[in-house]
């Protein structure tokens, strides 16, 4: 247990934690190199080599290759766009707001090789309304780039052209879902498109569009540094690199950690320079694995030793690294509970244009709401699973189908699912004894 | 507030107001920042400000509150100076989030400067239990340090930023 961090997209801002966020702060720590590299090189090779051969994915929850993701662009049709999705709302993750608030140099500089890669002009970054911080150090940063030439007219004196504008939200996590965020930058209500055609066909204004991920571009000019091929030499199998986990709940040590794909849940929940452990030294009873949207994983030997592999978690548990955040729940915690505050949360995120999703998110939370606090009818786990069914059919042996347009409907159902999976004997007595006192928060950390 | 009254952009927002309409290949994408700002300036989205926005864009006004109702953050009835945006989401949840919230809802609730509202992960969940108050993070909260902290920004100690997070550029 002596994993450590290993920091790439972190280095500055952990390295200069008095100026990281600033040009001076941020050309001194070599910000901008990679850029000025990236612009001597052929744009689409940029892609085709660089990027391939670093394997990189997607870090805002699909893991999609965003190399692959490029190819996509519908050829020959211009105006193209990068919409940033700087949006992240997805509970317990807190990586793309420390990246923004502490190195908007980094996104800055990982935007400008992207857009000069797929020959994009006009850069939007959707930025979640609540980061008034974020915003400022990110405005900063773009007028002080321009000023040194990184963005504008004629980069460096590359012939490149770039504007970006900072386009704040205002409190709709399903701006996150990348169709929804195009609507909601076309200045319409934040209700994702029926796909295809994708984004990368018709996205902002019908035209071709990239939507990617603040981490997965603030890597970019790591992968430039360094050559994709060296990159992909980090991590494990298909999850390349290092990933930002944002680490909470009891642990002693929350925080974002910067670590290379391939340890296991418990280095990163139990090293001592990462998690440290619970603060209560109890033993764990469950964890999410990859932000509120993914099936919860267990404190047995068999998932705290499986690895941070993308590809590797899915197949075998059904769950996803998602976002990068892992929650951590010691044994005075009830799930049910945590199930009941999660479907909560997306019974009130739900755009409302599909009725599996609209109605089905907010049973879910009324339903769990009663068996979590201590009000479970005897049918209560039946009737979860026949509406958690019309939401995800087969939810319970995944792979499963979604019944809705995006998958916030199938989110909702996660927490239901794990409950089946792991504490269905605890949940079965919480619907048959009647109503009993359960403490609402179990056990305070410390 | 402005000296041409609510929901009515004041000078120096009106030529903001423009620069950001100009920002975009369709106008109808500045209503969202075009909110903000209104909001920045009043302290809460008007119908007057909608039907500026509306012109601005090229829109109607209905078309403007359709877009707008969509979002939690415009708050389209007055809601005082300070919005006390409190977590409840699961790493606040058990960490005493929900006490926080009840007991900041029952200090002000008579008090028509302080808003304090339930809202979901802001992102700080490391250092939890959380909150924002006009949209800048406190942290490591219980109950009475996060009254302590209102009190503050009520009596100056601590500066506010806009209704709207301020500052919109
Ligand atoms: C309900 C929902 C919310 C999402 N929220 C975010 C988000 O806050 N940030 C993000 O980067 N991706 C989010 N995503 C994923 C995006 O749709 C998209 O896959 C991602 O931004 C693509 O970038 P990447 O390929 O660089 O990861 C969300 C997806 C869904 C379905
Ligand atoms: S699944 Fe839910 S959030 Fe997604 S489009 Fe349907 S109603 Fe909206
Ligand atoms: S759960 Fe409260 S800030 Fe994330």
């Amino acid at each position: 247990m002596t994993a450590t961090e290993t920091r790439l997209v972190t280095a500055r801002l952990r390295e200069r934690p008095e100026d990281s966020w600033t040009m001076d702060g941020a050309l001194a720590s070599g910000a901008y190199e990679s850029l000025k590299q990236a612009l001597g090189m052929a744009p689409e090779s940029i892609g085709k080599e660089q990027v391939a051969a670093s394997g990189l994915r997607g870090r805002g929850g699909a893991g999609f290759p965003a190399a692959t993701k490029w190819s996509f662009l519908a050829p020959d049709s211009f105006p193209r766009y990068l919409v940033v999705n700087a949006d992240e709302g997805e509970p317990s993750t807190f990586k793309d707001r420390m990246l923004i608030e502490l190195d908007p140099h980094a996104l800055v500089e990982g935007i400008a090789i992207a857009a000069f890669a797929v020959s994009c002009h006009l850069a939007f970054i959707y930025l979640r309304g609540e980061f008034a911080l974020g915003y400022e150090r990110l405005t900063d940063a773009i007028r002080d780039a321009k000023a040194k030439g990184f963005l504008g007219a004629n980069i460096q004196g590359s012939g490149f052209d770039l504007e970006i504008v900072v386009h704040r939200g205002a409190g709709a996590y399903i701006c996150g879902e990348e169709s929804a965020l195009i609507e909601s930058l076309e200045g319409e209500r934040g209700m994702p498109r029926i796909k295809p055609p994708f984004p990368a066909v018709a996205g902002l204004y019908a035209k071709p569009t990239v939507v990617n991920n603040v981490e997965t571009l603030a890597t970019l000019p790591h992968i430039i540094a360094m050559g994709g091929e060296r990159y992909a030499e980090l991590g494990v199998n298909k999850s390349t690199g290092t990933r930002i986990f944002s680490l909470s709940g009891h642990v002693k040590r929350p925080g974002n950690y910067e670590v290379e794909l391939g340890i296991t849940f418990r280095d990163l929940i139990f090293s001592p320079e990462l998690g440290g452990g619970t603060p209560s030294g109890r033993p764990v009873k469950f964890f999410i694995p990859g932000g509120a949207s993914s099936q919860w994983l267990t404190g047995s030997d068999e998932h705290l030793d499986a690895p941070l592999d993308m590809d590797f978690v899915q197949q075998t548990f059904g769950v996803m690294l998602g976002s990068g955040a892992v929650m951590v729940y010691d044994d005075t915690v009830n799930p049910a509970l945590i199930a009941w505050r999660l479907a909560k949360f997306f019974a009130h995120e739900s755009c409302g244009k599909c009725t599996p999703c609209r109605e089905g998110a907010g049973w879910i939370e009324k339903v769990l709401y009663r068996i979590s606090h201590g009000e479970g009818r005897p049918n209560d786990l039946d009737l979860l699973f026949s509406v958690g069914n019309s939401i995800s059919p087969g939810v319970l042996n995944a792979p499963f189908t979604q019944t809705t347009i995006c998958p916030l409907g199938p989110s909702a159902v996660s927490g239901v699912a794990s409950l089946h999976k792991y504490f269905r004997e605890e949940v079965i007595a919480m619907c048959s004894n009647g109503p009993r006192a359960i403490p609402v928060t179990a056990g305070a950390m410390q | 507030m402005n000296a041409s009254g609510p929901g009515h952009f004041n000078a120096a927002n009106l030529v903001r107001a423009h620069e950001i309409v100009a920002q975009y290949p369709k106008p109808k994408s500045a209503i969202l920042p075009l909110a903000h700002l209104a909001q920045d300036q009043d302290g809460w989205l008007s119908p007057d400000a909608m039907r500026e926005i509306a012109q601005l864009v090229g829109e109607t006004p209905a078309e403007v509150l359709g877009t707008c109702s969509f979002y939690t953050m415009f708050k389209r009835t007055p809601c005082g100076k300070y919005v006390v945006s409190v977590c409840t989401n699961v790493t606040c949840l058990i960490l005493g989030g929900p006490e926080i919230l009840e007991h900041l809802e029952e200090r002000y609730a008579d008090d028509g400067d302080v808003h304090v509202e339930e809202v979901e992960c802001l992102a700080a969940c490391d250092n939890a239990p959380s909150m924002q108050v006009n949209y800048e993070f406190h942290e490591h909260l219980n109950p009475e340090v996060a009254a302590a902290i209102v009190d503050d920004y009520k009596s100056g100690v601590l500066t506010a930023r806009g209704v709207s997070g301020g500052r919109t550029r």
